[in-house]
Formats: C-alpha cells, sequence, structure tokens
C-alpha cells in the first residue's frame, strides 16, 4: 500500500492504496466520482479523460501514485456554484449527446482543446483533435457544433479549466 | 441544472408533443450525473466475478483443473455448471443450445467456462487466467466458404420468399446475369461495455440491475438459471451507455452469472468484462454472401431476381432465425421483382454468435438490392439513379400479383413515398448537375477521382415475431399533480423516455418537469418485448398514452358529477382543465378527485394492428407500416492508395409527424455514421484458429469525428404524417438511417467505376476499406483494357 495525496476538482484528498490502483478507478470506487467512465481499458476511447495539472488524460491508464501531488479536475468539477461550465451547456444546448457515456470524456477533451488552441476553433481542428474520443452514438455532428459553440462561451465568460480547478 | 429543466419547461409550455426538446437526461449527462449500472453506489460486501474462457474455437474440453483459481489471493468461490440449481442455459430461442459454462462442447473461442469470485474485479480477472483447461482441439469453421465446404449446418429454420415462376421469369428475361457479393459484419462498441449486478434478497429473491435491452428476458433468464420463478426476480435499468442491438440478448450471460454468484455467495456480485473480453465474447452484426441472379432488359427494368442470403451465425441460433428473415424482407429495398426467390441460409460457425444490430438483417438485404440495380445500371449502360426509379414500386394490386406493389413477402406496400423522397432529395442536392460536373472534373484528374451516389431506404416496421408488437405502461398521478411514468421500454441514448414523456406530459396539459421518468423495471411492467425493431416509441408510447387516457376518463366523469358540466365540456388544456365556463390547476382537480376517492393509477396496453405473418407460407403482412429515406453521398478517392473521403452527404429523411425533431435528427445523424462505419472502415478479422484479432478500437476501426462527411445535409421530410394512426402519427427512427450509408459504398463505387470509364461494374464488397477500394481500382483497370 502506498500514500496518494491529490488535490481534486479543488479539494485535497489523500488515502492509502495499492500502487496498482489506476486513477480512473481511484477516482470511481475511492471519491465515488463516477462521471468520469471507462470505455475501452486501453487509451482509446477517452471516456475516462481528465485533466492533471490543467492537461488532459486518459485516467484509464494513469496509475494514481504516478500524479502524486497533481490537481485533478473531472467532469464533476467543472460546474461552478450549480452552474454549468459553458461547454457542458453547449452539449446540452445543442445536443452533443445520445446515450451521454461519452460525454464527460469529449466535454473535458474539448475544454483542453479551447485552453491549447483558444476560442475560435474552426470545425477542421475540432474534427482532427477529437481523435482520441470515441462517440458510438452521435455522428459526431453535433458534437462538433457544440464545441464550437462552447468554445466561443468560454471566451466570452472568461473560463478555462484551470481557473475552474482553483 | 436547475435551469436546464426549468428551460425544458419553457419548451414544453407549447405542448411537448413535436418539440425539438433536449434528452431527458442531457443534463446529467453533462454534468456526469447520470448513473450506469456500474455507477450505482456499491452494496455492502459487494463481489465481483470475472468469466474464465475456452482458449480453443472447437473441440471437447477434457479437463479444467480450477485448483489454483480458488487459491488465487481474494478469491471467495467459483462457479461452474455444476452450480447451476436450474438450467445451464440461456438460449432465448429455448432451442437449448447456449449453455451458460461449457460442460463438454467447446464452440468457439473465448466461450464461458466458468466464474471466478473474488473481493476485487482485478483478483478475479488475475485469478480467471489461473485455470488450466485440456482441450482435444478440432478444426473450427470460421466462415461462411468453411461451414459450406463441411456441409452447411444450419444454425436455425432458413426461410424461402417465392412469388411467381422465378425460372420461367429468368428464361424469359432478355438478359441476364449472376454475381456475388461479400458483405462484412459489425462490432456494436456501445461505449458502455456489457454489465450487471445482482444483489440477493429474502427466499429466493434478486434483484438484478444489468445493462440491457430486454428486461423480461433477463428476468426469465435469471429464473432459469436459479430454478427460482420469474416472480423471485426484478430486473431494472435506468439507462444504458448504448445497445444498438448488443444488449438485446447478450446480456442474459452477464445478469445470470452475476445472480447465479450472487445466490451461491448469498452477497451482491457485479461482473464488468474487459471490453477486450466484451468484444471476443459477444455477438455482433452477421456478415453475409448473397448469391444473385438477376433477369432485366435494356431499359433497366427488372424482370427476376433469385438470391441467396447466407450468413455466419457462430456457435449457437441466438437471434439469427428473424435476423435473416429480415434480411429478406428488405431484399427488395424500394424495387418491385415481378417475379422473385430469396432464400437465407444461416450457417453455423466456430464463432461469437451473431446476433441484433440496428436494421437486424435489413441492411445486409438492402445492400444486396442494391448491388442488383448496380449490376443492371452497368450492364444497360444507365445511370443507376434511373434504374432505381424505374425499378420502385408503384401502381396497385387489386388481384394478388398484377400490380407492382407487392412484395416478396406478398404483403402490399400502400404508403410508398419512395419517389417523392428520391426527387425531392435529387433536386435538393442538385444530384444531376454535380453529377455531370464530377465526371468532367475526373476526366482530367488521373490520381484522385470523385463518386456520387444517391440512393433511397425503405425500411419495415414491426417486430416480424408477431407477439412481440405489445407493449404496457402504469402511470400514476400523485396527490400534488405530479405524474410517475413507467413503460417496458430501455434507454440506449435513443431518447425513448424523452418521447414518451412528452407523450404523458401532453395528454395531461402538463409541463415535462411534472412528469418523473422512471427506470424501466419487470417490477412495474410485466411481460415486455425488447427495446429493438426501432419500435420503441410506436408500442410504449401507445401503452402511455392508454393509460392516460384511462385516468382522464375516470377525471372526466368525476369532473362532470362534481362541478355539474357535460362531460364534452371538460378539456385538459396546457397548464389548466376547463370545466364548463371555469378553468382550474390540474393539480386542483386532481386533489378534488382524490377527495372523491377516484383512481388516479392506470396500467396502458397497446397491441400493433393489422399485423400477420405465416412464415411456413412466406406470406403475410409483417410490417404495419415502412419508413423511408433518401440519402446522396458524394467521395473522393486515390486511386494509387485506395484511401479517400466522406466530402459530403445530403439526406432526407420520413419521421411521419415528428415526436421530437432534435431527437430524430440525432438518431439520423448518428445512424448514418455509423452505417457509414459499418460499409468503409469497420472491418473484423478472425484468425484459423478462430481468435477475434479485432478486439480494441486501434484495430477495429469505429468513425471518429475526421470521419464525419465535411458537409453533411440532414433534412426531415415535411408534411409527412404517418398514415397510419401511430403515436401522434410519427414514425420509428431508431434503425432506417443506418441503411442511408448504403449511399457511401456506391459514391465508393462511382468513383472507382471512373477508372474503367464506367463501362465495367465494380463490385465493390462491403466494408469498402481502402484495401478493397484499391483492388476494385486494380480490377477494373484491367477489365477495361481487355
Ligand atoms: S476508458 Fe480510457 S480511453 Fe477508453
Ligand atoms: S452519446 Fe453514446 S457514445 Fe456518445
Amino acid at each position: 500500500m502506498t500514500t496518494v495525496s491529490l488535490t481534486v476538482n479543488g479539494k485535497a484528498v489523500s488515502a492509502n492504496i495499492d500502487p496498482r490502483t489506476l486513477l480512473v478507478q481511484f477516482l470511481r470506487e475511492n471519491l465515488r466520482l463516477t462521471g468520469t467512465h471507462v470505455g475501452c481499458d486501453t487509451s482509446q476511447c477517452g471516456a475516462c479523460l481528465v485533466h492533471i495539472d490543467g492537461k488532459a488524460v486518459k485516467a484509464c491508464t494513469t496509475l494514481a501514485v504516478s500524479v502524486d501531488g497533481a490537481a485533478i479536475t473531472t467532469i464533476e468539477g467543472l460546474a461552478q456554484d450549480g452552474k454549468l461550465h459553458p461547454m457542458q451547456e453547449a452539449f446540452r444546448e445543442h445536443h452533443g449527446l445520445q446515450c451521454g457515456f461519452c460525454t464527460p470524456g469529449m466535454i473535458m477533451s474539448a475544454v483542453d482543446m479551447v485552453n491549447r488552441r483558444g476560442h475560435e476553433l474552426d470545425e477542421k481542428t475540432i474534427r482532427e483533435d477529437l481523435d482520441g474520443n470515441i462517440c458510438r452514438c452521435t455522428g459526431y455532428h453535433n458534437i462538433v457544433k457544440a464545441i464550437a459553440a462552447g468554445a466561443e462561451a468560454m471566451g466570452k465568460a472568461g473560463v478555462t479549466t484551470r481557473q475552474a480547478a482553483e | 441544472m436547475a435551469d436546464a429543466r426549468r428551460k425544458l419547461d419553457i419548451a414544453a409550455e407549447a405542448g411537448p408533443v413535436g418539440g425539438a426538446l433536449a434528452h431527458d437526461s442531457a443534463a446529467k449527462h453533462v454534468a456526469g450525473e447520470a448513473v450506469y449500472i456500474d455507477d450505482i453506489a456499491a452494496p455492502d460486501g459487494l463481489l465481483h466475478a470475472y468469466l474464465g474462457l475456452s482458449t480453443v474455437a472447437h473441440g471437447r474440453l477434457l479437463s479444467l483443473d480450477l485448483a489454483a483459481v480458488r487459491a488465487a489471493p481474494g478469491v471467495v468461490g467459483v462457479l461452474t455448471a455444476a452450480d447451476v440449481p436450474g438450467v445451464n442455459d440461456i438460449s432465448s430461442t429455448h432451442r437449448q443450445d447456449e449453455p451458460l459454462f461449457a460442460t463438454d462442447r467447446i464452440l468457439f473461442h473465448g466461450q464461458p467456462l466458468f466464474a471466478v469470485v473474488a473481493g476485487t474485479r482485478e483478483q478475479a480477472r488475475h485469478a480467471a487466467t489461473l485455470a488450466k483447461a485440456e482441450y482435444a482441439e478440432e478444426a473450427p469453421l470460421i466462415d461462411i466458404a468453411a461451414a459450406r465446404a463441411a456441409g452447411g449446418a444450419l444454425v436455425t429454420d432458413p426461410l424461402k420468399l417465392e412469388r411467381g415462376d422465378i425460372a420461367a421469369a429468368l428464361a424469359a428475361s432478355p438478359r441476364r446475369l449472376k454475381g456475388s457479393m461479400a458483405i462484412g459484419g459489425q462490432e456494436h462498441f456501445y461505449l458502455e461495455s456489457q454489465v450487471a449486478l445482482a444483489v440477493p434478497g429474502e427466499d429466493e429473491d434478486m434483484q438484478v440491475f444489468v445493462s440491457t435491452q430486454h428486461p423480461s428476458e433477463v428476468q426469465h433468464m435469471v429464473g432459469a438459471v436459479l430454478g427460482a420463478g420469474s416472480h423471485a426476480v426484478t430486473v431494472e435499468v435506468r439507462r444504458m451507455g448504448g445497445g444498438f442491438g448488443g444488449k438485446e440478448t447478450q446480456a442474459n450471460l452477464f445478469a445470470c452469472v452475476a445472480a447465479l454468484a450472487a445466490r451461491k455467495l448469498k452477497r451482491p456480485v457485479k461482473l464488468r468484462p474487459d471490453r477486450d473480453d466484451d468484444m471476443a465474447i459477444t455477438g455482433k452484426r452477421h456478415d453475409f454472401v448473397c448469391d444473385y441472379e438477376v433477369g432485366f432488359d435494356e431499359d433497366g427494368s427488372i424482370h427476376a431476381v433469385d438470391a441467396l442470403y447466407a450468413a455466419r451465425c457462430g456457435w449457437n441460433a441466438d437471434l439469427s432465425g428473424p435476423v435473416t428473415d429480415r434480411a429478406l424482407f428488405h431484399m427488395d429495398n424500394c424495387y418491385f421483382y415481378p417475379a422473385v426467390r430469396a432464400r437465407s441460409e444461416p450457417l453455423f460457425t466456430n464463432t461469437c454468435s451473431n446476433t441484433a444490430f440496428r436494421g437486424f438483417g435489413g441492411p445486409q438485404g438492402m445492400v444486396g438490392a442494391e448491388r442488383f440495380i448496380e449490376e443492371v445500371a452497368f450492364a444497360t449502360g444507365l445511370d443507376p439513379l434511373e434504374v432505381r426509379k424505374r425499378n420502385l414500386y408503384g401502381g396497385n394490386s387489386s388481384t394478388e400479383g398484377l400490380g407492382r406493389d407487392l412484395t416478396p413477402y406478398y404483403q402490399q406496400v400502400e404508403d410508398n413515398i419512395a419517389g417523392h423522397v428520391i426527387s425531392e432529395l435529387e433536386r435538393r442536392c442538385d444530384y444531376q448537375a454535380r453529377r455531370a460536373a464530377i465526371r468532367e472534373a475526373n476526366a482530367k484528374s488521373p490520381v484522385i477521382k470523385r463518386g456520387i451516389a444517391l440512393t433511397p431506404v425503405k425500411f419495415g416496421i414491426s417486430f416480424t415475431a408477431t407477439w412481440f408488437n405489445q407493449a404496457g405502461a402504469l402511470v400514476h398521478v400523485y396527490k400534488d399533480g405530479t405524474v410517475a411514468l413507467n413503460h417496458g421500454g430501455t434507454e440506449m441514448g435513443q431518447g425513448l423516455y424523452i418521447k414518451v414523456a412528452q407523450v404523458v406530459a401532453q395528454a395531461f396539459g402538463l409541463g415535462l418537469d411534472a412528469v418523473k421518468i422512471t427506470a424501466t423495471t419487470t417490477g412495474k411492467v410485466p411481460n415486455t418485448s425488447a427495446t429493438a425493431a426501432s419500435s420503441g416509441s410506436d408500442l410504449n408510447g401507445m401503452a402511455a398514452l392508454d393509460a392516460c387516457e384511462t385516468i382522464k376518463r375516470r377525471l372526466t366523469e368525476f369532473a362532470a358529477k362534481h362541478w355539474q358540466e357535460r362531460p364534452e365540456d371538460i378539456a385538459f388544456l396546457p397548464g389548466r382543465v376547463r370545466v364548463g365556463a371555469r378553468e382550474i390547476a390540474f393539480r386542483e382537480l386532481i386533489q378534488a378527485a382524490y377527495m372523491a376517492r377516484i383512481q388516479l393509477s392506470a396500467t396502458g396496453f397497446y397491441t400493433t394492428p393489422k399485423i400477420h405473418w405465416d412464415r411456413k407460407a412466406g406470406r403475410g403482412h409483417p410490417f404495419y407500416y415502412f419508413a423511408y429515406g433518401a440519402a446522396a453521398a458524394e467521395v473522393a478517392i486515390d486511386t494509387l492508395t485506395g484511401e479517400y473521403k466522406v466530402e459530403r452527404v445530403d439526406i432526407l429523411h420520413d419521421c411521419g409527424q415528428s415526436l421530437n425533431p432534435a431527437i430524430d435528427r440525432g438518431q439520423i445523424e448518428g445512424g448514418f455514421v455509423q452505417g457509414m462505419g459499418w460499409l468503409t472502415t469497420e472491418e473484423l478479422v478472425w484468425d484459423r484458429k478462430g481468435r477475434l484479432w479485432t478486439r480494441a478500437p486501434s484495430t477495429y476501426k469505429i468513425p471518429v469525428a475526421s470521419d464525419r462527411p465535411r458537409i453533411f445535409n440532414v433534412h426531415l421530410l415535411e408534411n409527412a404524417p404517418n398514415r397510419e394512426p401511430t403515436i401522434h402519427r410519427s414514425k420509428a427512427v431508431g434503425e432506417p438511417p443506418l441503411m442511408l450509408a448504403i449511399s457511401v459504398l456506391h459514391a465508393l463505387s462511382d468513383a472507382v467505376a471512373s477508372v474503367g470509364d464506367y463501362r465495367v461494374c465494380p463490385r465493390l464488397d462491403a466494408p469498402a476499406t481502402p484495401e478493397r477500394v484499391l483492388d476494385a481500382v486494380e480490377r477494373v483497370r484491367a477489365e477495361a483494357a481487355s
């Protein structure tokens, strides 16, 4: 057993865990943050995507101990004071979801995209940057629309994930 | 999230039916708050099960040594067939051909042999790898050719549809040709893998939370395996992370194993396979080989079609019977064949047991139909679209067999709008001008060639097993005027729950916030059918409406008496109830009705009218109605590499009077892209030993965002209410759009044909991977030169 200390969605957490515990397990089982999903187990679908120190990482292939000391943001950490993050709002508004299983990972990926590339995202950039996230339901049309709208709204609101995590 | 709900409610004020409302769980989905089976808070004492699988595809199990499994850290129990108190079988057809755990015969690579239960999932997974099995291996039959070569054993009775004298009609046709087409299978890749959680109760009770499209069947299977009555088993599912048919029967295994372990160990047990195991164990879309002979004339009119559809069904029957039947039901697509014979060949193979997948065999049947058209077009030198139009159903047949509206299964096509949909789309997408421009451009472009195709869809709506076309609902109105809604349909992302809630809210004149959508459970509505065959809202919407109407009848009768008005003068309006000259709140009416001891709860029930089917005779009226659509696709291929891009897609799709255009549009877009994946990049590969090689998205290519067509225009057909009195005149929309993607296959074919100056039929098989496109380019070039 090893001790791991993290800041998750702005809260300090510390636990004694099996060193083989995956970050996604730690989030889902130890912290009961079940919005981070497991789709493929192998870094391919993006359903488990979270932000580690402000960068998008797939939690299904990350050991919790390997990010000891880091600040993690999960989908549950995006909304502030009961108000959805502009990217969450955009996915809801633009029907960027069906079964919803890919949605948390898509949104975390989208926010990361904005952090890396700014608020004005053209369609081509969005489509190509999203290659690490699979959606089997929507055909991506509304997801791409939602991300473009969410990026713009983030610009207007002056929101980034890093602020949200603090 | 509260404001999300308020927003829904504002839209609802206009009358929720027909509104482009968001998915009922959208706010929870984006917040990460929607609870899937694996997210349910772990019950006290939860254990985890994992499956031990066969490592050969065919043979006898000589011995199974589980000592090391039992001794592994954390292990609390091991289960084999010997531990099954009821029947060791989960065959949905009741053919007893699907043992829960293998005992002797091994029929595919990945067949469950045992389960191990441990304190953690990791311990169970690890322990499962420690089994020592000895096999007497035999050569496996992997594909259709091998199955045929070995005598062609079938998993279920084949079907034959026959109308007219096929031999005479072929002989009399001015021209005829023969061909064969391979059509690939497809992995569902529901983003949420299979998962079940079983919680034992007192006596024989078992509560199972499972990601399934068919809770009633899981209930029955769990009961049979445990040797308990169905009344002891309750199956519940609030939502699935995708289903697509892959959770119609395939969830049974996981639910039964979890329940068996829970019964034996008297503790809650969860079972979630890793994705690669899920892909190896569970069935997929059937791949087919379609051998055909077509008789036609110089004008491109088809005189006769004789087709044999052979399918790789896998190691047991599962749903292969109805799936291969539905392939035959769609081997006509929108076209009239004056004489026709269609036969199915559901072949046994030593592979996973192929199963339901969006379209349920229909897409494969239809891909065949479009190949027949294409062959005729190349043979006559006509534009395939022209050939399509010439062969559409039309006219009517007062005398059987004389009109052009009789299907191969003797159902009259009464609602045909295919011609209208095609010509509308042809105009809107500027098909003719673009086709001409593409041909001109291709002549000048040595490497990159473009192609265009417009293909229609006609899809039969109803379960072909007539008895499945029934549904139940349960509606409670509480004293405060809020409503709890339950029905037998399951939510897998398709928006069924919101659609039915819209129907109920509208019936009472309420906003959606007054209607609580509750999880599907066998404890509330019994003996339900699978949520499948696109029938979810048709059936459950009607059943829920029936329950509402019962309550409204009682309320109307009560109000008339109480306020001394005529029943005709009571009306449920948006946000209020009119009682004669006065208007009161719904809540006020409910409170008065409660005080007067009026029953405020009702069940509802619906059976689809008009349908019947005699399988032996190959005759009947299996479909209540047809859903139509058309798509035009434009692609560009690189003739040096076979790589391609889908440049533009235009869709016009018939949803009748849409219950929710936002949801329906989502079904069309998603269905199209999923169909495009099936016909282009998604290829399943088994090796000679029967091992599935494509067990992850790294090797199995599911469309990603960049594969979406660059230009994607989707329109719902306007002013097209269903001619049948379906729920608010809507049409089913789950499956039909998948087949719109056939346009992509044919656009690729059109691009390939350019290298042979459009004289040689490319005969492009599916999936049209870049390798196949390149192959076809070289073949067409060689044939054109010779
Ligand atoms: S579960 Fe982590 S990428 Fe799929
Ligand atoms: S909404 Fe189902 S996988 Fe994306």
